[in-house]
């Protein structure tokens, strides 16, 4: 059987770096690919090379060919391939054309010249499709990330492309959402016969959905095979499949029903001890905070406690007021009502200058913090503004990250060294609660368990840390207590093994594979150690 | 009685509000101003689409209020004619002699305070017109029928107007990430760092943009021959040599006449043609145009209309559309006309399909 795209020694590189080299990859017709592999392997690159995007959009320079249903469109650029491969970018917003979901559901179809009469067909097919008939005449920018995400593969259905290439479909949606949006994917691939390339760092969210993995090696070449074959030995797995080959199952379960059964087979285990009960200061106490955004009520009288040394996790789904909080606990975002004490202070009645020594945050595009030309010169900065004795800024950086060459332009750093610069700078204020927005997105496992190595270091320093994470993995990894917020209001908090374990969309896997109150692998490794002595 | 909710063609409602404007610019009176204004105001309230922008005539209300208090309180501040009825005698303040010609404070009278009104109510009148048209119809939209040809220069202008909000939002989130780290406050420093993210952001931004609109379809080059496409570029190339010349020949009064009008129009001519022909090799079509109805018709021939009797108004009526600030100004049965005709398409057009749908909170 011939496939529908052929990749053909693919080489790809910069000028002294190469990216991609020999890579031959053929993708049958409704068969859909996982692209894994660690943070800035070529990826995105891959992918690019499909959609015409690599070398257009990119630079660099490409050799080998591409063929489509055996014709080559290698020398096409992206929009002679529209009608053939749709692309979904990282952030569906920043590709968005119209202004309305109708108008940009047509847009594609426009450009190819559809028939009037089919153009409206075809749209009213992919609203029901893809199950946002409802959102319709709706403004864009004021749906949700999950919404926005099935528009933006309902947009480059409409055409009827032989391929969807997916990036990271699901980095910045909350577990619903990103189950909603693989559902969708999947009935596409299983229904219409979609030949679909997707690439996506969160493995626990797509593994069983995919028919292949391509895992980008990091020399530059790329093994293609199937899931459990790769998975075997990969650098990037889920838990699932850490605990597999842990408990060493043969074959390796790639969804929680398939490790249920196998986990029928493991020793008695001696459950995890709960975590002693630390005696803690209260570092940071906030009484009915209530944050209003128009009419929108954003938070709604939250209580929170942040005690040193103390990691507490923010969860909630999109949209359900985790910034709003995360904002107005640091003082600069406007609270409506409430109180909220730092040391004696309210970090809302402060200057600027004051606030950053008594609450420290870390927003979202951590980039926004960074503007100088290389890392030594953003230290500097941090040490002056801070009034730190210089070389405090790079020592904590050191600490975080060790070995950044200081002469790399902030731009060049990888996205957990350009969080890790954006922290250090922060901490440079010495402030005794930290609050992250996000950390974890663009994130893969590796940069994950260095992230939570770090933030452990934090809180042993005595630090009150509050992060906002959609990523159940991680937050049970780093967690000391769970804050569960929905429109605003917290519906449950207190222990990860409490809250995360009892609830269907948070639970992490291995809690769903062996229950309640096992949450990550290591518990298991431990527990297995013990009885293999 | 026009039938089923839908949203009226951007282009009906850019003439209607031309029109309008127009005829504003053509008085000072300002009973006549004010029925202007008032049947804006009016078919606004009508007919406002529930899009963001709908919900822009406030912002313009604003501005014009404010340009008229501005133009009554230069007048005051600046002095104005010497004769008339003085309301308060304000001490002038000297000015050295370079200054000569500008005069500071001084007497006010009511003369003066009339006609820096009379002049700020025009201009209110037609920022409220633009104002109008903003808020009824989609920009987007009006921006988006242009013919094939300009389409590539439609969507540069609908992607900016995208833009603008996009750079507020990011120009917020870099000042409050700014503000949470120490460093340079004043001068360049300071600017630099808000300048830097921002900039970064945007550049980002356009690329992804320009990738997606890219991978889905912009800019196809259709199926154009190689003649075909030297044709077209022959005729807008003759166009513009037409019309630089007509231009130039119509400036320069010693230049023959039949290089003038003849040669602009020429020029003109050609352009359409070469329009036509770039239009014809676009293989792109419109999903859900605007139709043109009789509604359409109403809407353009009532701003065509006002503005053609405003004309009138203004040239056959000189009392009426220009009244001294001595005497009470009054309206003629066709000044009253050219007021209230602008109130029609409240009642002519549907309901916006818009003002249904868009009521809905966001979420």
């Amino acid at each position: 059987m011939r496939g529908v795209i052929e990749l053909r020694d693919i080489g790809f590189r910069y000028d002294e770096q190469e990216v991609l080299r020999a890579v031959d990859l053929t993708l049958d017709e409704g068969e859909l690919v996982l692209v894994s592999g660690r943070t800035g392997v070529g990826k995105s690159t891959l992918l690019g090379v499909v959609t015409g995007l690599v070398p257009r959009f990119s630079g660099g320079v490409l050799s080998g060919d591409v063929l489509l249903d055996g014709a080559s469109i290698v020398e096409q650029p992206p929009r002679e391939r529209a009608h053939l491969v749709g692309y979904v970018g990282q952030d569906p917003l920043a590709g968005f054309v119209a202004d309305t979901v109708e108008e940009e559901l047509a847009y594609g179809m426009e450009q190819l010249g559809t028939a009037p009469e089919t153009m409206r067909r075809r749209v009213e097919e992919t609203l029901d499709l893809l199950g946002i008939a409802d959102l319709r005449a709706r403004d864009l920018r004021t749906l949700s990330g999950g919404q926005q995400q099935r528009v933006a593969i309902g947009s480059v259905l409409t055409t009827h492309p032989r391929v969807l290439v997916l990036d990271e479909p699901t980095s910045a949606l909350d577990p619903t959402a990103a189950e909603d949006v693989l559902a969708t994917i999947t009935r596409l691939v299983h229904d219409l016969g979609l030949t679909v390339l997707l690439a996506e760092h969160r493995l626990e969210r797509v593994v069983p959905f995919a028919d292949r993995i391509a895992l980008v090696t990091g020399d530059g070449t790329v093994r293609v095979d199937e899931p459990r074959s790769v998975l075997a030995d990969s650098p990037v797995a889920p838990p699932l499949v850490d605990l597999g080959r842990l408990a060493r199952w043969d074959p390796l379960p790639l969804t929680v029903r398939d490790a249920r059964r196998e986990a029928r087979s493991l020793p008695d285990l001696a459950p995890p001890e709960p975590a002693p009960a630390r005696e803690s200061r209260p570092v940071l106490v906030a009484r009915g905070v209530t944050v209003v955004h128009g009419a929108l009520v954003a938070v709604r009288e939250v209580d929170l406690t942040l005690s040193a040394g103390h990691v507490t996790v923010l969860m909630g789904r999109n949209g359900s007021g985790k910034s709003s909080l995360i904002w107005a606990l640091q003082g600069t975002g406007r609270r409506r009502s409430g109180s909220i004490d730092v040391d004696g202070d309210d970090p809302g009645e402060l200057a600027p200058a004051e606030r950053r020594t008594h609450v420290g945050l870390v927003p979202q595009t951590a980039a926004d913090l960074l503007y100088l030309e290389s890392v030594a010169e953003e230290c500097a900065a941090a040490d002056e503004g801070a009034e730190a004795p210089s070389g405090t800024c790079r020592g904590l950086l050191d600490r975080l990250a060790p070995g950044i060459d200081t002469d790399l332009h902030p731009r060049d750093l990888s996205e957990g060294q350009r969080l890790a610069l954006a922290l250090a700078i922060v901490l440079t204020a010495r402030p005794p609660v930290l609050l992250l927005d996000e950390p974890t997105r663009g994130l893969d496992y590796a940069g994950k368990a260095e992230l939570a190595r770090i933030v452990a270091d934090l809180a042993a320093d005595g630090r009150a840390v509050l992060l906002a994470t959609h990523d159940v993995e991680f937050a049970a990894h780093v967690a000391d207590d769970v804050v569960v917020l929905a429109e605003g209001e917290v519906v449950s908090s207190g222990p990860p093994r409490r809250v995360l374990a009892e609830s269907p969309s948070f639970a992490p896997q291995v809690t769903k594979v062996l229950g309640p109150p096992w949450l990550v692998v290591e518990e298991v490794a431990a527990a297995l150690e013990e009885v293999r002595r | 009685m026009w039938g089923l909710p839908r949203d009226l063609h951007p282009i009906a409602w850019w003439t209607w509000a031309i029109g309008l404007a127009a005829a504003a610019s053509f008085t000072t009176n300002p009973l006549l101003l004010l029925l202007v204004m008032g049947s804006a105001t009016v078919v606004v309230m009508a007919r406002r689409s529930g899009h963001p922008f709908g919900r822009s005539f406030r912002l313009y209300a604003l501005l014009a209020l404010v340009t008229v208090v501005m133009r009554v309180v230069f007048r005051l501040v600046f002095g104005g004619q010497e004769v008339g009825h003085v309301l308060l005698d304000l001490p002038e303040v000297p000015l050295p002699d370079w200054a000569a010609g500008v005069r500071l404070l001084g007497p006010v009278t009511s003369e003066a305070l009339l006609a820096g009104l009379y002049d700020g109510l025009r201009l209110a009148a037609i920022i409220l017109c633009v104002g109008a048209a903003n808020s009824l119809a989609n920009p987007k939209r009006l921006l988006a029928s242009v013919p094939p040809a300009l389409y590539e220069i439609g969507t540069a202008l609908v992607v900016a107007v995208t833009i603008f909000p996009q750079l507020a939002d990011s120009a917020r989130r870099v000042r409050a990430a700014q503000a949470l780290r120490g460093g340079a406050t004043s001068g360049v420093g300071r600017l630099r760092r808000f300048l830097v993210p921002v900039l970064e952001d945007a550049l980002e931004r356009s690329l992804a943009l320009a990738a997606g609109m890219d991978t889905r379809g912009y800019g196809r080059s259709g199926g154009a021959s190689r003649g075909e496409r030297s044709t077209t570029g022959a005729l807008l190339l003759l166009a513009l040599t037409g019309i630089c010349v007509g231009t130039y020949a119509w400036l320069d009064p010693t230049a023959p006449r039949v290089l003038a009008l003849p040669m602009l129009a020429a020029g003109a001519v050609v352009a359409v043609l070469g329009l036509i022909s770039a239009g014809r090799r676009v293989h792109r079509t419109r999903y859900r145009p605007d139709p043109w109805r009789t509604p359409e018709l109403v809407t353009v021939g009532i701003g065509l209309a006002v503005a053609v009797l405003g004309w009138y108004v203004g040239h056959a009526q000189v009392a009426v559309a220009y009244p001294g600030v001595d005497t009470m100004p009054y309206l003629s049965p066709l000044a009253l006309v050219v007021g209230v005709l602008g109130t029609v398409p409240a009642a002519a057009t549907p309901v916006p399909s818009s003002a249904l749908t868009g009521r809905e909170v966001p979420a």
